[in-house]
């Protein structure tokens, strides 16, 4: 980070043309884009971009791989709602990028991403660490640019990020050659603004659509609104609020959703799908109308498409035209930035009693609830669902939590119950193990004053455990939990229910994660008992520093209900009765 | 069904790659492609087709129009359009056997551009099914066919400019749009044109 004259001089390259380098350049037009913090790894093909980044008052964090400075630019972004920036080198720097990059893909999460690549003069010749980044990124990028000539760079960095942030946002990366890197050009960040963002030309919102969108809620008997990510990204969990109040209608939330529609509302049912609660997706089944508001129907919550929701008529408010018909066929379409839908929707929508359908879908939760692990005494076990539940209660929800990929993370999902909006990352479409620590990271820069949670499996964690080191040179607080089964937990569930306990390749040796922290100077406690729970997040809690809890979890729990892939919506596996959890509990 | 999507695209390197990309991506076979010049100097005309259901027309062409170098995007389903392809055929012709060849090309309205000893190369512009025609005909009788190159389609929209999305970055619409009676006139006239 520059001092206050770097500033000033950063600034005034903004408002006067300059004749800078390139490298220069990269970092001027990433000041003008209101950029404070990116996350990378040096090289090679990117050192001049090293070299010049003392003059710009910009944060660097040097990540241990690069596929963490795409986690930690991804989090920063979900955290923050701005654009994440990472930084690598070319070749298997940029290689490296792949796995964060895909995984803001399949998220919608805006990124722009800055690779170096050996200069234009030997581009295509196999030089060394020269690798087509943007052949391969090609799939999983909205965008890329490979630039070689200097004049050129600050536009492609401003168009990068009009393009990461406008309509469904995404990941974007710059190649730029070390050659445009070590050449001049006059900087003039004005006239280096891009064309004006030209919004899908498909997007539609017609009146006879809005007309016969609220006809239908009109005369619907038992109507749900389904809020995925899509209410988060286009900030319309107001008018959400309003249309699920005005019409007293059900909400149920995707794994995305969750946060957009506050989880203590009488109004929120839950998370849908795979591993949704049963009248969650019960509901859904008996209901006459699906109003799907920025989510995409994706496999995970609609069960085999067959027999989704057959009685339903379904009204698709999304921003991105390609989703429209794609998994489910709609009934009506409205095509557009979902907050924008939804105010000229509201006016239409009149007050409605809604009362019958609700008080039906209350009473199917009944039976469920009394069986919640959250009601059951201490058996002198430590479930998953007990750190994730405690977790939630100690920290009274106001907590960024992050986490990896697996049974933690659908435990979290049904046991820590989000108000807000950005308080739950979590890596959905693509489903990145190793995601939680690096994009911890990342979401503490972004909110440095909000506590930090990572939740991860011993699984997981182990994949980008290498960032402990990042967290220590950074001195950052994070909470770490790890919930540690000694398995790849979802793995070894999907091997008890479908291929008959065989437990291939998932038990798990791991390093006591405790001393690999203290190895990072970073405080560590194993908790193997339901009554020290309270105790050790607590002192986790007020721990100057990161601090590591491995939470020794029940081995072979599973994360119930679930609906098996090729299976209806309604057709659960539930927690067996001789489930231990049920077997100590009062009410059996 | 067969689709035939006309795309005006950026002209520069990588964008084919990207079109070409997202046909690939989702396991669609492209049956013809070409690319050229169009009236406006930085973009070049596609015209692709390519078999897949109505559904799946809706979403080539909304995933289409999300690829930045991608200006404009008709999907020229039953639409009044022509269609023309290009085809260079070589056959082997000695002179006593040239002349049934050249009968032939006549009927089809087709041209000899090249000559040679053992062979001969005949340019033919036309829809699909003419050009196979000549094909089928030429195989059926004596002579052997050594090469053959086809452009691919090429289709446009009969009637004035109808991209909206070109019309406003400026393209000229030609004549002020046509009131529509004069408009289906004008279709029934290109219509008996290629007919001919």
């Amino acid at each position: 980070m520059g001092t206050d004259a770097t500033a000033q001089a950063a600034h005034e390259h903004l408002t006067t043309p300059t004749r800078l380098t390139g490298a220069e350049i990269v970092w001027a037009t990433l000041v003008g884009e209101g950029v404070t913090d990116v996350f990378g790894y040096p090289g090679g093909a990117i050192l001049p971009v090293y070299d010049a980044l003392r003059k710009f008052p910009i944060r660097h964090t040097l990540v241990r791989h690069e596929q963490g400075a795409a986690h930690m630019a991804d989090g920063y972004a979900r955290a923050s709602g701005k654009v994440g920036v990472a930084i690598a080198t070319s070749g298997p720097g940029a290689t490296n990028l792949v796995t964060g990059i895909a995984t803001a893909m399949l998220d919608s999460i805006p990124l722009v991403c800055i690779t170096g690549n050996v200069s234009s003069k030997v581009l295509g010749t196999d030089a060394f660490q020269e690798v087509d980044i943007t052949g391969i990124t090609l799939p999983v990028t909205k965008h890329n640019f490979l630039i070689f000539r200097t004049e050129d760079i600050a536009p492609a960095i401003r168009s990068a990020f009009q393009i990461a942030r406008s309509g469904r946002p995404g990941p974007v990366l710059v190649d730029i050659t070390k050659d445009a890197q070590q050449g001049t050009a006059i900087f003039d960040f004005a006239a280096a603004k891009p064309r004006p963002y030209r919004p899908h030309p498909m997007l539609r919102v017609e009146e006879s659509g809005l007309a016969q969108a609220a006809e239908l809620i009109r005369h619907s008997k038992r109507p749900i609104i389904l809020a995925g990510h899509g209410v988060t990204e286009s900030e319309a969990m107001e008018q959400l609020r309003t249309l699920a109040e005005r019409a007293q209608i059900p909400v149920a939330l995707t794994l995305l959703g969750l946060g957009g529609f506050p989880a203590s509302h009488p109004l929120n049912l839950g998370m849908m799908g795979m591993h949704g609660e049963s009248w969650v997706n019960h509901a859904i089944q008996e209901s006459d109308l699906l109003i799907a508001c920025g989510m995409r129907f994706d496999d995970r919550v609609t069960g085999t498409l067959a027999t989704y929701a057959p009685k339903a008529k379904k009204i698709h408010i999304e921003v991105d035209p390609a989703e429209i018909n794609k998994n489910v066929k709609v009934d009506v379409a409205l095509v557009g930035d979902l907050r924008a839908v939804l105010e000229e929707l509201l006016p239409r929508i009149p007050g409605r009693d809604g009362s019958a359908w609700i008080k039906t879908i209350e009473a199917s939760k009944g039976a469920v609830a009394v069986h919640d692990i959250k009601n059951l005494p201490d058996s002198g076990h430590l479930w998953a669902a007990h750190v994730v539940h405690d977790l939630w209660r100690i920290t009274a929800g106001n907590a960024i939590v992050v986490t990896d990929v697996g049974q933690h993370q659908m435990w979290e999902a049904q046991y820590f119950h989000h108000e807000h909006p950005r308080t739950l990352i979590t890596s959905g479409g693509l489903g990145t193990m190793g995601f939680a620590l690096p994009a911890a990271i990342g979401a503490k820069f972004a909110c440095p004053e909000k506590e930090v949670w990572v939740i991860a499996g011993d699984g997981g964690f182990q994949m980008t455990s290498a960032e402990l080191s990042t967290i220590a040179q950074e001195k950052i607080k994070i909470n770490i939990a790890i919930i540690n089964n000694g398995y790849l937990g979802m793995v070894r569930q999907w091997q008890q229910f479908f291929y008959e306990r065989n437990y291939e390749a998932t038990p798990l040796v791991s390093p006591d994660f405790v001393k690999l922290a203290d190895a990072h100077g970073i405080r560590g406690r194993a908790v193997r008992t339901r009554a020290e729970v309270a105790d050790a997040v607590n002192e986790a809690r007020s721990a100057p520093g990161a601090f590591l809890l491995n939470f020794l979890v029940e081995k072979e729990d599973s994360v119930y209900p679930m609906i098996p892939v090729g299976s209806a919506l309604h057709e659960m596996i539930r927690r067996p009765d001789n489930d231990p959890l049920l077997e100590s509990a009062d009410d059996k | 069904m067969l689709h035939t999507f006309v795309a005006y695209v950026e002209d520069r390197p990588g964008v084919l790659t990207r079109v070409a990309s997202l046909f690939r991506r989702l396991n669609i076979n492209i049956h013809s492609l070409t690319v050229g010049h169009s009236e406006r100097n930085s973009l070049s005309r596609m015209t692709v087709v390519c078999d897949a259901s109505a559904e799946a027309g809706h979403r080539i062409r909304a995933s289409l129009f999300k690829l930045e170098n991608v200006v404009d995007v008709d999907d020229i389903a039953g639409a009044p359009s022509v269609t023309r392809e290009l085809a260079l055929i070589k056959v082997a012709a000695t002179k006593h056997t040239r002349s049934a060849i050249f009968e032939l090309v006549e009927v089809f309205r087709a041209r000899i551009v090249d000559l040679t000893a053992e062979s001969l190369m005949i340019e033919m512009t036309g829809v699909e099914s003419k050009i196979e025609g000549l094909i089928q005909v030429l195989n059926e009788s004596d002579s052997r066919i050594l090469e053959i190159c086809r452009s691919g389609k090429m289709t446009m929209r009969r009637g004035h400019h109808t991209s909206g999305v070109l019309r406003a970055m400026g393209a000229d619409p030609g004549e002020k749009p046509l009131p529509d009676d004069e408009f289906a006139g004008a279709a029934e006239e290109s219509a008996a044109i290629e007919s001919e």
